[in-house]
């Protein structure tokens, strides 16, 4: 059996489990126990390609396999990962163990709750592994819907004002990925038989007609999903409605499955359009990274300043993936780790003090690192993340972005390059406040002398997190040495002249 | 012993204290932290003595000349084929140097906390922070690539951020954190575009690759750089100007000096070693760094520095004579003499007889380490005694604080430039290289040397003289040996630094130079700095109405200078009123209501359609006949149009 498919087995088995098991207690450890082995088998998985590529494996996907799914329309369940989806499916696994036990204490629903939990990373995990359209487009819909549910059902606020807004602004992504993913399906036809599989098609060379069309489709579809501008109006909203553990997966995870379209399917696929167009995109980055940042400035709400803060670092990733150098395709990989983890550790810290105070805005808060160190130390490093320190992953990420952005000459490539290093500064104004605010300061309401500190639960899924910041930052070149290869072979299929039918 | 691995456990150890203080920080006393603390960085300040033997007597020179020697070196961060991030630790003359002064001073401010902060509630987390800042300051200097130095940099800028906001709890040191983080960040927006143009331009990140290329004749990287000119300055020069704004904001050169008096709100040990002797030469020190480049390659650029360098040092001077935190007092005084040493090296060129202000710059820097770090944690002892910065409480402190009292004259005697003690020696090479080079800034260095000499002798005697002592002839400094040892030690650097021929170990080519020095030349500093010394024993001596009365009769200079002249409201204009009123809040409202509002509206205009629609699907059969009835009717009416 393929390795893979134990990547979709294990959610599904998960899942099942919650499904028939009546105890809230066994629920939540079902939940655990299965996103840890998947954490564990997505670990395994990329040792196991490492040393394979290693000892010498080429091809661009590795464990490939194809299982006839419905054949009219030629649709195979065909999977195989890279680094990059390998990447991206160890930080899918981190942040649902993370997600899942920030989620502990949850009384109301804990059946449907944790079904929904692990029937979303059932989702991501199968788009990360799809190499057929198809296929792709079904797990990147999977992972929507429970999205609905999630804040529809546990969150706060205007719930369900933000979940209808979250799920009808995706279903609009969706709908245009779909339109793409359709005409691309049509225009390979031209070439023989019709085929929704990714590396087929990127052997193809499409009229650029046929190209510009898509790729604009498919890019700003997914870009829907990476918050792009002026799409990006869900996130605040939904974010800041989602229970902790959602808001973990929407900003970890969903924003990362638009960021991975963008990258694998509209630039991959259509490279002559994306040299033609990515300029677009370039401009609709730079707005999202130095808008959002000064969107973000203004923000009390805590989870309302990181929705914002995440407009604005994925704003990197779109910045990364349009500039079309090397470094910048390894760059804008990296801001995806780097942000999901990192994002997800912000949105824990919140969560933990929202829990406590029942409020998020900084203002009403104040002392929270003498009351509750942890949780306080844990908002902190998140911040100082955020903010690009050396020493955790935000930094070696940025940079990598900014220098490979800078390989592109050019005053209108410089101008973007710029501005998006600008944003460093307002980044540390936003983040050094919320700090200044909420997690310094004195108390200053005789109720949050009652606080708490963190909970094991709460503790683990925090460390984790850090874990993974620090890992990569500190040791970024196992990470490089992981994507690397992938983005040069993306760098090289975008700027290859000759193509083989 | 090894000197790669002591130089590499220099580094190392400091690291290793900080993570041990601050994850197991909990489980241990207080006090314990204190002593782990202190003994790692002696050690370390031991370490350095004997790698700084090794490097300057016994494998550092080669032909006659110190080069440099990599300890070791490693790709950390491959960016593409020629671009990456080393992680490396480099020996020469002025990393070495460097080593010497950040752990001796580090250790000497490890050891006098442990009494100063006693009993404070997160002692180990100062220990902690304190030994983070260490490494991060000792990764800076022995930088191999540009990349890793701004790195380091960083996190010196959060290490000090987290120091200054070590009292989390007061308004005032939250403000301050953030001011110096966000002015450094700010600069650092500009080193890190200079750094990017460099390694665009140079095609590497390596700072001996990099220095090589853009100073050797006839490179083709120089020459790709200064083809292109921009409002006459060449590219080249213009990123490395960039870099220097880096280095200007963490050496609070004018106009991004204003973190820096803010910044005495963190403790004053910290003061000592973070804002007075190490990182706030970070900026000197970069500078000398890219020295060859500057001096080779953008002459124009390096100018501009000792402009910048010249007239920061009068202003910060001119500010102090006129502040009454003592603190601040010395925070200027901080400033201006970075400032000394900035232009020292803006004056210098390339080649003999025209470097030796590079080397009287790393003088400066190094003799300016023990005396300042001297001053400031004399201040903290009296701080420590009176509870209070403001000078009005202090006065005729000299018999109840006779160690603290010795050390700070000596401090002074050593500022002012009083022969002979350090500050004599290192400021005479400073002017006389100036002198030679640039009369304007000579002149200014020259009256700038005598204000100094005024209002450090300003603070002396309103600390220690003024009033009478106290009459109880009380003595403060009772149980505080970890406190006086330190002061002592410094003192004897302050005294006898500047006695060391540093021409013979520092300079910019690695080759001994000889540090100009006439009897003739010192008389007219010497004769100014006693001059105003005597001016303030006049005005300060004794507690008298005439300071005020002069300070009424140049009302205006000195309300503006009390003011800082201002800049502080200048930039409050510009982040509060342009960056938050005019930026951040119509882009925030701009995003709910116009972007937001599209959105909803497109929600709403669906909703209000299927409003409008929905009652065709009404479920009434007749309804439904008769749209049938009229459908079949306009499709004859087609039919019989068409073929007519």
């Amino acid at each position: 059996m393929n390795i893979l498919s134990l990547l979709i087995l294990i959610p599904l088995v998960t899942a099942i489990g919650i499904l028939i098991s009546k105890k809230d207690q066994t629920i939540k450890l079902i939940a655990l126990l299965g996103s840890v082995t998947q954490l564990g088998v997505a670990i395994w998985t990329t040792l196991l390609y490492m040393s394979l590529r290693k000892a010498g494996a080429t091809g661009d996907m590795l464990f490939q396999s194809t299982i006839k799914w419905f054949s009219p329309l030629h649709i195979f369940f065909s999977t195989g990962v890279d680094g990059i989806s390998l990447t991206m499916i160890l930080l899918t696994a981190m942040v649902v163990v993370a997600g899942i036990l920030v989620s502990w204490k949850i009384v109301f629903q804990v059946k449907e709750f944790f079904f929904l939990i692990v029937f979303l990373s059932l989702g991501a995990f199968g788009f990360f592994i799809s190499t057929d359209l198809f296929m792709l487009f079904f797990f990147l819909e999977l992972a929507v819907i429970p999205k609905y549910l999630l804040i529809g059902i546990w969150g706060s606020g205007k719930k369900e004002y933000s979940a209808m807004k979250l799920a009808l602004m995706l279903m609009f992504g969706s709908a245009l990925v779909f339109l793409g993913i359709v005409g691309l399906y049509y225009a390979s036809a031209a070439f023989g038989v019709p085929t929704w599989n990714l590396q087929q098609l990127s052997h193809l060379k499409l009229p650029i007609e046929t190209q510009r069309v898509l790729y604009i489709l498919l890019f700003t579809g997914f870009g829907v999903f990476t918050a792009l501008f002026p799409f990006h109006t869900w996130a605040p909203d939904g974010h800041s409605s989602a229970p902790t553990a959602a808001s973990m997966f929407l900003a970890g995870i969903s924003m990362k499955l638009g960021g991975y379209g963008c990258l694998r399917v509209a630039t991959y696929l259509l490279p002559d359009a994306a040299r033609e167009l990515s300029w677009i995109f370039i401009i609709l980055a730079s707005i999202m990274i130095i808008y959002g940042a000064f969107a973000t400035m203004m923000q009390k709400d805590l989870k309302y300043m990181n929705a914002y803060s995440s407009v604005s670092h994925c704003g990197f990733v779109i910045l990364g993936i349009a500039m079309l150098t090397k470094a910048a395709i390894m760059g804008a990989v990296m801001q995806m780790v780097s942000h999901g983890i990192m994002t997800a550790l912000f949105f824990a810290a919140i969560g933990m003090i929202y829990d406590r105070a029942h409020t998020r805005q900084a203002d009403e808060l104040g002392g929270m690192l003498k009351q509750v160190p942890f949780i306080g130390t844990a908002f902190i490093i998140a911040g100082l993340t955020s903010l690009g320190l050396p020493g955790f992953s935000g930094f070696v990420s940025e940079m990598t972005i900014f220098v490979g952005a800078w390989e592109q000459t050019g005053i209108f490539y410089r101008v973007a390059t710029i501005l998006a290093c600008a944003s460093i500064v307002v980044t540390a104004v936003y983040i050094l406040r919320a700090i200044g605010l909420a997690i310094w300061g004195s108390i200053q309401n005789k109720e949050h002398l009652k606080f708490k500190d963190a909970s094991w639960s709460e503790r683990t899924a925090s460390i984790l997190l850090i874990a993974g910041v620090v890992f990569i930052g500190v040791f970024p070149f196992w990470l490089i040495q992981l994507i690397q290869n992938d983005s040069i072979t993306i760098f090289n299929k975008i700027y290859s002249a000759a193509f083989a039918i | 012993m090894n000197y790669d691995l002591s130089a590499v456990l220099i580094l190392i150890l400091p690291l290793i204290s900080f993570i041990g203080l601050s994850l197991f920080g909990k489980r241990i006393k207080p006090e314990l932290s204190g002593l782990i603390g202190s003994v790692v960085l002696v050690a370390t300040a031991v370490l350095s003595l004997f790698v700084a033997y090794g490097y300057f007597f016994d494998f550092g020179k080669l032909d006659g000349a110190y080069v440099k020697h990599i300890a070791f070196q490693f790709s950390w961060l491959q960016f593409n084929e020629n671009l990456s991030i080393d992680l490396g630790l480099v020996l020469d003359p002025i990393s070495v140097m460097m080593l010497l002064v950040i752990t001796f001073v580090s250790a000497m401010v490890h050891i006098y906390s442990m009494n100063y902060m006693h009993g404070e509630e997160r002692f180990t987390m100062y220990y902690a922070y304190l030994s983070l800042f260490t490494f991060s300051m000792l990764g800076l200097v022995v930088s191999v690539n540009l990349f890793q130095m701004y790195m380091f940099w960083e996190l010196v800028g959060v290490s000090s951020f987290l120091l200054i906001g070590f009292y989390f709890t007061k308004p005032s040191a939250i403000a301050a954190a953030k001011k110096a983080f966000i002015v450094t960040r700010f600069a650092d927006l500009g080193f890190l575009i200079g750094i990017l143009m460099l390694s665009f331009g140079a095609k590497t990140l390596d700072f001996f690759v990099l220095i090589e290329r853009l100073t050797a004749t006839g490179s083709p990287y120089l020459a790709g750089f200064t083809s292109t000119t921009f409002m006459g300055l060449s590219t080249l020069s213009w990123a490395l100007l960039l870099v220097f704004a880096g280095g200007a904001g963490k050496s609070a050169m004018f106009p991004l000096h204003i973190w820096l008096p803010d910044a005495m709100e963190g403790p004053t040990p910290v003061s000592a070693l973070i804002h007075a002797a190490t990182m706030v030469v970070a900026g000197v020190f970069l500078v000398a760094r890219l020295f060859h480049v500057f001096a080779v390659s953008a002459p124009d650029a390096l100018s501009i520095i000792a402009y910048i360098g010249a007239f920061t040092a009068m202003f910060a001077a001119v500010i102090a004579c006129t502040q009454t935190d003592i603190k601040r007092v010395l925070a200027y005084s901080t400033i201006s003499q970075i400032a000394f040493m900035m232009f020292a090296l803006g004056v210098a060129g390339w080649g003999e007889g025209q470097n030796e202000g590079f080397t009287a710059s790393m003088f400066h820097l190094f003799t300016h380490a023990f005396f300042k770090a001297l001053l400031f944690l004399g201040a903290g002892a009296v701080i420590h005694a009176v509870h209070s910065n403001e000078m009005k409480d202090m006065g005729g402190l000299r018999k109840a604080l006779p160690i603290t009292h010795v050390t700070f004259l000596l401090a002074c005697l050593a500022i002012a430039g009083i022969p002979p003690f350090a500050g004599f020696f290192s400021k005479e090479a400073i002017l006389s290289s100036a002198f030679e080079h640039n009369k304007i800034i000579f002149y200014v260095g020259l009256i700038t040397s005598g204000i100094t000499a005024f209002y450090m002798f300003r603070l002396y005697f309103r600390i220690f003289w003024n009033k009478a002592p106290h009459a109880d002839g009380h003595n403060h400094e009772g149980h505080t040996w970890s406190m006086n040892i330190p002061l002592i030690i410094l003192s004897l650097g302050a005294v006898f630094a500047g006695l060391i021929p540093f021409g013979s170990f520092i300079s910019a080519d690695g080759k001994a130079i000889e540090l100009p020095f006439h009897l003739m030349f010192s008389i007219a500093p010497v004769l100014i700095g006693v001059t105003a010394i005597l001016l303030a024993w006049a005005l300060y001596g004794k507690k008298s109405e005439l300071p005020a009365k002069l300070s009424a009769s140049i009302a205006f200079l000195y309300q503006s200078a009390y003011h800082k002249f201002y800049i502080d409201e200048i930039y409050l204009f510009v982040t509060k009123k342009i960056l938050f009123n005019l930026i951040g809040r119509p882009a925030a409202w701009f995003d709910r209501t116009i972007v937001n509002g599209m959105i909803n509206a497109t929600a709403s205009g669906t909703v209000s359609v299927s409003e409008s629609i929905k009652g065709m699907q009404s479920g009434r059969l007749q309804t439904y006949a008769m749209f049938f009835l009229g459908g079949i009717l306009m499709l004859a009416a087609l039919l019989v149009i068409k073929f007519m």
